[in-house]
């Protein structure tokens, strides 16, 4: 099957040249990194993590999401679902990609990252989130390219595959688990210090994630024709409508445990965020509350069903969600987290354009990734004539 | 043909088996001759080391500046002018360095005061628990130290400190050094690797307090908490101390007489 990357239409190849070039931007700053350090980005002394981790967080979720497909479908029988099924595990494999590239680009000693496995380091959080984020990438290779290949043949796929989809399952909830148990278990960090991180961080994933995934499927539809069927977008819309919903409910749990108990530590991150701490008001104040809006007019837009189910409007409210999950994830979390820092100081955190550029060659490795292996999706999928 | 191959593999795998398991036999033989690790005679030992600072004795810029001066100069901390700086030990407000102990009409002389700020060598330090190399590791004395070879620089220990002890080399540490007059004795440091105060480890191997103790002439003290004779243990038991943050538990090893 992987014959199919090779034979395209002009503008596939076109969009692959373009995010060829990005990477080949990202990957000649990532050189100037290597050379120079982290000094080149943003992170500092008080906020040592900063916009690779982010996205690397929020990235997670975008893996982790393919199980709103899978589970509907195999739990469920949910058969309306498994039309698109590959496209949510085949961006899985991207994200999880993605998600790796994230970590390299932020260690400060890249070559010596095989010390995790060497040394394995049980009471770390992050041996485990190494382990889940590569187990999650084989099952859904695995997974993917087996019951693709079925599909071409038009055969049932093998009984074994079955054990390996029910794992997957469980396996897309721990990814984002163990992710989130990266922050929560953290002593004197106030806006990560909180149970319902995972919770949190499940709810934003299984919104955003199919979010994504449908503005592609849309995107797809456009320029090939493939049809994903009408129930199963309408089905999808309401999951990422309940999760956004919940999203949302969980992070006023947190405004309201950090202010009505009146806890300085706790309050002092949600407030730095919204409105400044300690005569500092910057540029993530107006951000959160871009994100705060975004987040209250995808509700809007997406609950009603008359609404939810116009197709016109449809892409613009999932693309507000994205950006509003983004915002609370992609910037939010890592800054609140840090800001302010264990003096109760503050320290200004601002991504530098190389940080940029590297991560945006990050997203290109990831899209590429994507791009190529729907390629081989769709072109399978039409020659079987199941579009 | 089918036998000749099975032969084959028979004895190849019979050949590779006993090959590893004299290769395997003469690594332990080797191990249990090998000479075992000797620590100095002369060292300093303790139960659980541990600091006692008198802050009342620190009043002056200068009073400071001794201790810091020696520690960054004997472990070539380099001077690096913005926010990516690397420290061991530093000053700040009581406000900034307790800040869940803020008392609005705390006495003047408390609220204007310096007051040192090292890592707290915790009993129960989170570094420890985050770092995914053991790069980050507590000797069974209680001090928390670190092994720069085999750090990856992923930082998840500075999320993890409470106490924001720790530094990394966002840059080469080199560029910000005298190479000209750097002190040979201690390594520096390279890029993309945290770093913290190490309560002197290597001088107590050779039987020598740690810097800062020496140049703050008896205001910080350092001994063994679990010898109830120790002169850190009889400073806790005559005066009034606290420490930083004591409701995260992770038991901080540093001490501060106000």
């Amino acid at each position: 099957m992987i014959e199919k990357v090779l034979k395209g239409s002009p503008k596939y190849y076109v969009w692959l040249a373009f995010l060829g070039s990005l990477i080949g931007l990202g990957a000649f700053t990532y050189l100037f990194q290597m050379k120079y350090g982290l000094a080149i980005t943003g992170m500092s002394r008080d906020v040592s993590w900063g916009f690779y981790i982010a996205q690397f967080t929020y990235l997670v979720g975008v893996a982790a999401s393919a199980v709103m497909l899978v589970l509907p479908a195999y739990f469920h029988h949910y058969k309306k679902f498994k039309k698109i099924i590959i496209l949510g595990e085949f961006m899985a494999i991207g994200a999880v990609l993605m998600c790796m590239l994230f970590i390299v680009a932020d260690m400060g000693q890249p070559q010596r990252m095989l010390n995790v496995m060497l040394h394995p380091t049980l009471n770390s959080v992050m041996f485990y989130d190494m382990l889940v984020l590569m187990g999650y990438l084989v099952l859904n290779a695995i997974i993917g390219w087996v019951t693709l290949e079925c599909e071409r043949h038009d055969v049932e796929p093998p009984k074994w595959i079955k054990p390996m989809i029910y794992l997957s399952i469980i396996w897309a909830f721990s990814i984002h688990t163990v992710t989130a148990f990266l922050y929560s278990g953290l002593p004197g960090r106030h806006y990560f210090l909180t149970a319902i991180m995972a919770a949190r961080f499940l709810s934003s994933a299984f919104c955003a994630g199919p979010a994504i995934l449908l503005l592609l499927v849309f995107l797809v539809r456009k320029l090939t024709g493939f049809n994903p069927g009408r129930e199963a977008v309408q089905t999808l819309t309401k999951i990422i409508t309940y999760a956004m919903a919940i999203n949302v409910f969980f992070f006023l749990l947190e405004v309201f445990t950090a202010f009505y108990s009146g806890i300085p530590g706790h309050a002092h991150p949600i407030a730095y965020l919204f409105a400044g701490h300690d005569g500092h008001v910057d540029w993530i104040t107006g951000a959160m509350w871009i994100g705060a809006t975004l987040a209250l007019l995808s509700l809007a837009l997406l609950i009603p069903p008359s609404l939810r189910d116009n197709e016109q409007l449809l892409p613009w409210s999932l693309g507000i969600l994205v950006l509003a999950t983004w915002i609370d994830k992609g910037l939010g979390l890592i800054i609140g987290g840090f800001t302010p820092n264990p003096f109760e100081k503050v320290t200004v955190y601002t991504p530098t354009v190389p940080e940029l550029l590297i991560s945006l060659g990050i997203f290109a490795v990831g899209f590429f990734v994507i791009s190529v292996l729907w390629k081989i999706a769709l072109d399978v999928k039409k020659e079987a004539g199941h579009f | 043909m089918k036998r000749s191959r099975r032969q084959f593999l028979k004895v190849a795998s019979l050949s590779v088996l006993g090959l590893s398991a004299q290769l395997a036999g003469g690594a332990i033989v080797s191990a249990a001759e090998a000479p075992a690790y000797q620590p100095n005679e002369g060292g300093l030992k303790a139960g659980r080391w541990a600091m006692v600072i008198d802050t009342r004795g620190f009043e002056t810029a200068a009073d400071f500046e001794a201790c810091i001066k020696a520690c960054h100069q004997y472990h070539n901390v380099p001077n690096i002018p913005n926010n990516q700086e690397v420290k061991w030990l530093w000053t700040d407000k009581y406000e900034y360095v307790f800040p869940d102990d803020v008392n609005e009409h705390l006495s003047e002389s408390v609220r204007s005061r310096d007051y040192f700020v090292l890592c707290n060598h915790c009993e129960n330090p989170p570094c420890v628990r985050v770092c995914p190399t053991k790069a980050t590791y507590k000797k069974p004395d209680g001090i928390v130290t670190m092994d720069y070879h085999r750090c990856i620089g992923c930082r998840f220990c500075m999320a993890g400190c409470p106490y924001g002890a720790r530094s990394f080399n966002f840059a080469n540490p080199r560029r910000y050094l005298d190479m000209g007059a750097i002190n040979a004795e201690y390594p520096t440091r390279m890029m993309g690797v945290v770093e913290k105060c190490t309560f002197c480890v290597e001088r107590l191997a050779k039987g020598q307090l740690p810097l800062c103790v020496e140049a703050s002439e008896g205001r910080i003290l350092f001994g063994d908490l679990s010898d109830p004779e120790s002169e850190v243990r009889k400073a806790l038991a005559e005066n009034f101390t606290i420490r930083r943050k004591p409701s995260l538990g992770t038991q901080p090893g540093v001490y501060y007489i106000i």
